[in-house]
């Protein structure tokens, strides 16, 4: 029994990082209906940046994120307004390919930089800290400060996208890019922003990521794929929806380590199929 | 202005180009040549040939789904690895011989395509493309965990060993051109029929194709159908050559990686285009990829550049711009008698805007 | 200067397709001009150019005595001119109240608000918090015109309000539309409904294939001289 409350409670953690990587592609797809291949991509960039950050210029942690943060916003917004404005439409193919090919660049170039070995980042023993719970459970501090943050960013994109007029305009924009011009809303800046939001969101599970596991430059398409299964299984267009879906990957996949490490991630991507199956239209669907 | 009545003008309507016979005949050559390679041609060229023709057939599967099915995946390499294991299989263990086993695991792949297609149509546009994906990775997992097929590290295509090997690379080669041949020739018959231009219409605007009478989702199985057992057959076709298979190559999205570079370059949605795409991807693979990652990078900025700029391709680029067409498979109005040309008026003031590329 | 908006030979087209060939017009300050004319005559077109939905060459349109044409879209409300654009095009994830407060995003100084945008359409408030495009035709034009109206306009421009409408909606909102300009705001409307448009308004153009095939005082032109120019010369 207690290893049922196990699989739980580790699943539950680990599916908070999902959810993390899931916010901001579920923000992007929401906004300007891009599907970025490059999303998990993104998140190992900003993981090597950190590394940059603190190994090269040897910029301790607790200004390095906030630094990093920062870049991410305003790399957001470049990325978005010089080159993915161009090709985010109703088509989706010129999208899907040049995404695709900034994936293999990102890859490659961290590659030739950084090399293929995997790293990680030094937090001091922070990542093995836990809390002992009966019954010989650990919840690692390191996955509770994930559900917080991952919690957090549920809220405030919730709260943002609700109650802010830029919320309003993300929402008026990508359901008519053209007449919501006439309020004074520029389609082109209002996407940026959301992709500087979302690269925000990146930022921040990249180091959250980066602090519990060694990453290596390929890492990026595995991360895609979860962020992506974490969307569609909570349902598309919700935020808290999304924390679900990436929650009950998180479930399915502790579920199938238990089994046999071979299994795990291939337990997660059934539960994926199944459930596209049998409720296509995910746990928690926006309704119209 | 001074309309011409355009209606007492003759004309005919026509369906090839001049460079159209060109190309036919130029390809029959090549074929002949390409037939007689085990002949006189070294064991590389033989290999290339065979290499180009599962590149070239999975590019053109590829470009089928996406240029005329209007359905982009980054799965399809489930297929080709299908259509490997599958030869494998019968190969090995069913006592089948590889250059037979290819067909039938074509059509296995079809089968299998049928299910598959049931969960994958649940999604659209660029989700359908990751979902793809995922299905690709599933099955790779599930391969890889099965010890009997090799596990992870792979098997061996054991049932030619016991032929000589120049019999067995011509009979390679001879297959390869077969698949290529008959790949070329269906999907060819097939566009110009007129299922082939619902799928053109489907492509365009599937609502109004909807509404001329073109069912929308029979056609769309149909090409992922026909798409999935193509992608077999240069799934079998490859490993027959290479003569062992893992699982991270017969399934590595690399090969619609490298599918779409082909088609980004030669052209979505045009016959030649993958032809010609191939050539020069493997032109480009031949003499660059000694340098690893730089040469990828290469590929990568290559697709972003053409897909921003020249969003027809590079051939479709100039083919728009000198008027070449070699597979035409629409219809041209000929007049038959020299009249005076009407050009657009030049264009001076006010112009539809688009949010999005509009001046700041 | 009483001239508030003049167009000098206006043109525009749909990628190589010429929609307009050379529109001259000019609104006063305070006015309230009709565009009248049958389906494709360029009306609509009309007004989206001066939205800067299409692009128009800079001296094509002024604007308080500045070249507005070729501006970004999104600066032309900022300016003081605001579309009600034909068919609604409300959004369909916001609220009624959402949809209003969006009208505000470049927030202009002036007597709209919420509260007075209500106070003229007092069923608005009732539905609030609905979906907007779950209210009937009708009231969805309401908010469509309350939208427009919360950016404070200077020149308010409403492309066919009554489409799809019943006569007696048609009626109620065109109601509002002598207290909307009461205060000096001047309007362009476009109609189909020849005896409305002359009633709403001082002066109108008459639209033809992309041309002003007549134009003058509302009142005083006759039944026979909008006909001919309304459907154009039998050749």
């Amino acid at each position: 029994m207690s290893s049922l409350i196990n699989i739980l409670l580790q699943g539950v953690l680990l599916g908070a990082l999902y959810a993390l990587f899931a916010m901001g592609q579920s923000l992007v797809f929401g906004v300007m209906r891009l599907t970025n291949t490059a999303h998990g991509d993104f998140i190992v960039l900003l993981v090597f940046v950190l590394f940059v950050l603190t190994s090269w210029a040897h910029i301790p942690l607790w200004a390095a994120v906030p630094l990093l943060i920062a870049i991410a916003f305003g790399a957001g917004y470049a990325v978005q307004y010089t080159v993915l404005n161009r090709v985010s439409g109703r088509d989706p193919l010129p999208s899907l390919v040049v995404t695709f090919g900034l994936s293999i660049v990102i890859q490659n170039v961290l590659q030739e930089v950084f090399s293929a070995d995997p790293r990680s980042l030094a937090t001091g023993g922070f990542e093995s800290m836990s809390i002992a719970l009966p019954g010989g459970i650990a919840l690692g501090l390191l996955p509770l400060l994930t559900l917080a943050v991952t919690v957090a960013a549920t809220l405030g994109l919730q709260w943002l996208f609700g109650h802010t007029p830029l919320g309003r305009a993300f929402r008026a924009t990508s359901d008519d890019r053209e007449i919501v011009q006439l309020m004074g809303v520029s389609p082109r800046r209002t996407f940026a922003l959301a992709m500087s939001i979302a690269f925000v969101l990146i930022a921040l599970a990249a180091t959250l990521y980066a602090m519990r596991t060694a990453v290596s430059p390929s890492d990026g398409p595995a991360l895609l794929l979860y962020a992506f299964e974490a969307v569609i299984i909570g349902g598309m267009g919700s935020f808290w929806g999304t924390f679900l879906g990436g929650i009950a990957l998180g479930i399915a996949q502790q579920a199938g380590f238990y089994f046999d490490p071979g299994w795990g991630i291939w337990l997660g991507h059934v539960l994926f199929l199944a459930l596209l199956t049998v409720r296509p239209q995910g746990l928690l669907p926006k309704t119209a | 202005m001074n309309v011409m009545n355009v209606s007492k003008r003759r004309f005919e309507i026509r369906r090839a180009t001049r460079a159209s016979r060109v190309a036919v005949f130029v390809l029959l050559i090549v074929a002949a040549l390409v037939a007689s390679f085990p002949y006189w041609a070294g064991r590389d060229t033989l290999r290339d040939f065979t290499q180009i023709a599962a590149y070239l057939v999975f590019a053109m599967m590829w470009n089928l789904l996406a240029g005329y099915g209007g359905l982009v995946s980054i799965g399809q390499q489930v297929y080709f690895g299908i259509g490997g294991y599958a030869m494998l299989v019968l190969a090995n263990y069913g006592g089948v011989s590889p250059f037979v086993a290819v067909p039938i695991a074509g059509a296995i792949a079809v089968l299998i395509a049928v299910p598959v297609s049931l969960v994958a149509f649940r999604l659209e546009g660029g989700y359908f493309a990751i979902g793809t994906w995922v299905i690709a990775e599933v099955v790779r997992l599930t391969v890889a965990n099965v010890s009997w097929l090799g596990g992870g590290s792979g098997t061996s295509l054991t049932a030619l060993q016991d032929v000589p090997r120049s019999l067995r690379e011509s009979l390679t080669l001879w297959l390869a051109l077969a698949i290529v041949a008959a790949s070329i020739g269906l999907l060819y018959g097939f566009l110009r029929s007129k299922r082939g231009l619902a799928l053109t219409a489907m492509r365009d605007n599937a609502v109004a194709a909807n509404s001329q009478g073109v069912d929308v989702k029979r056609a769309r199985l149909g090409v992922y159908l026909v798409s999935a057992g193509g992608a077999a057959l240069a799934g079998g076709l490859y490993f027959v050559g290479n003569l062992r298979i893992s699982p991270d190559a017969a399934f590595s999205v690399n090969w619609t990686a490298f599918a779409i570079f082909i088609v980004m370059i030669g052209g979505l949605g045009t016959l030649e285009g993958p032809i010609i795409g191939t050539l020069i991807f493997f032109l480009l693979n031949k003499f660059l990829s000694d340098f690893g990652t730089w040469y990828l990078i290469g590929l990568g900025t290559l697709a972003i550049v053409v897909t921003m700029f020249f969003p027809q391709g590079l051939w479709g680029y100039v083919s728009r711009r000198f008027g070449l067409q070699l597979f035409p498979v629409g219809r041209r109005v000929v007049f038959l008698d020299t009249g005076p040309s009407v050009s657009p008026a030049p264009k001076e003031s006010a112009d539809s805007a688009d949010p999005l590329h509009a001046a700041p | 200067m009483p001239v508030i908006l003049e167009t000098h030979g206006l043109t525009a087209f749909y990628g190589d397709f010429q929609a307009l060939f050379g529109i001259d017009l000019t609104v006063n300050r305070g006015e309230v001009i009709a565009l009248i004319g049958s389906n494709g005559a360029g009306k609509s077109t009309f007004l989206k150019a001066l939205a800067a939905l299409l692009r128009a060459p800079a001296q094509q349109i002024v604007y308080k005595g500045e070249p507005v044409g070729g501006m970004a879209a999104a600066r032309i409300v900022g300016k003081g001119i605001a579309l009600v654009p034909e068919g609604r095009r409300l959004f369909a994830s916001l609220s009624v109240e959402e949809n209003l407060m969006l009208g505000a995003y470049c927030s202009r100084p002036g007597r709209w608000s919420l509260d007075t945008v209500y106070a003229l359409f007092p069923v608005l408030k009732k539905r609030r918090h609905h979906p907007a495009t779950a209210l009937s035709g009708g009231q969805q034009q309401m908010v469509a015109l309350g939208r427009a109206l919360m950016s404070n306009p200077e020149l308010l421009m409403c492309d066919e309000l009554s489409l799809g409408l019943a006569p007696v909606i048609v009626r109620e909102i065109y109601a509002a539309l002598p207290s909307i300009v009461a205060d000096g705001m001047s309007a362009i409307v476009v109609e189909q409904d020849v005896q409305l448009a002359r009633r709403v308004s001082k002066r109108f153009y008459c639209f033809q294939e992309g041309r002003v095939s007549l134009s003058g005082a509302s009142a005083e032109v006759s039944d026979e001289a909008i006909t001919q120019a309304y459907f154009g010369a039998v050749s």
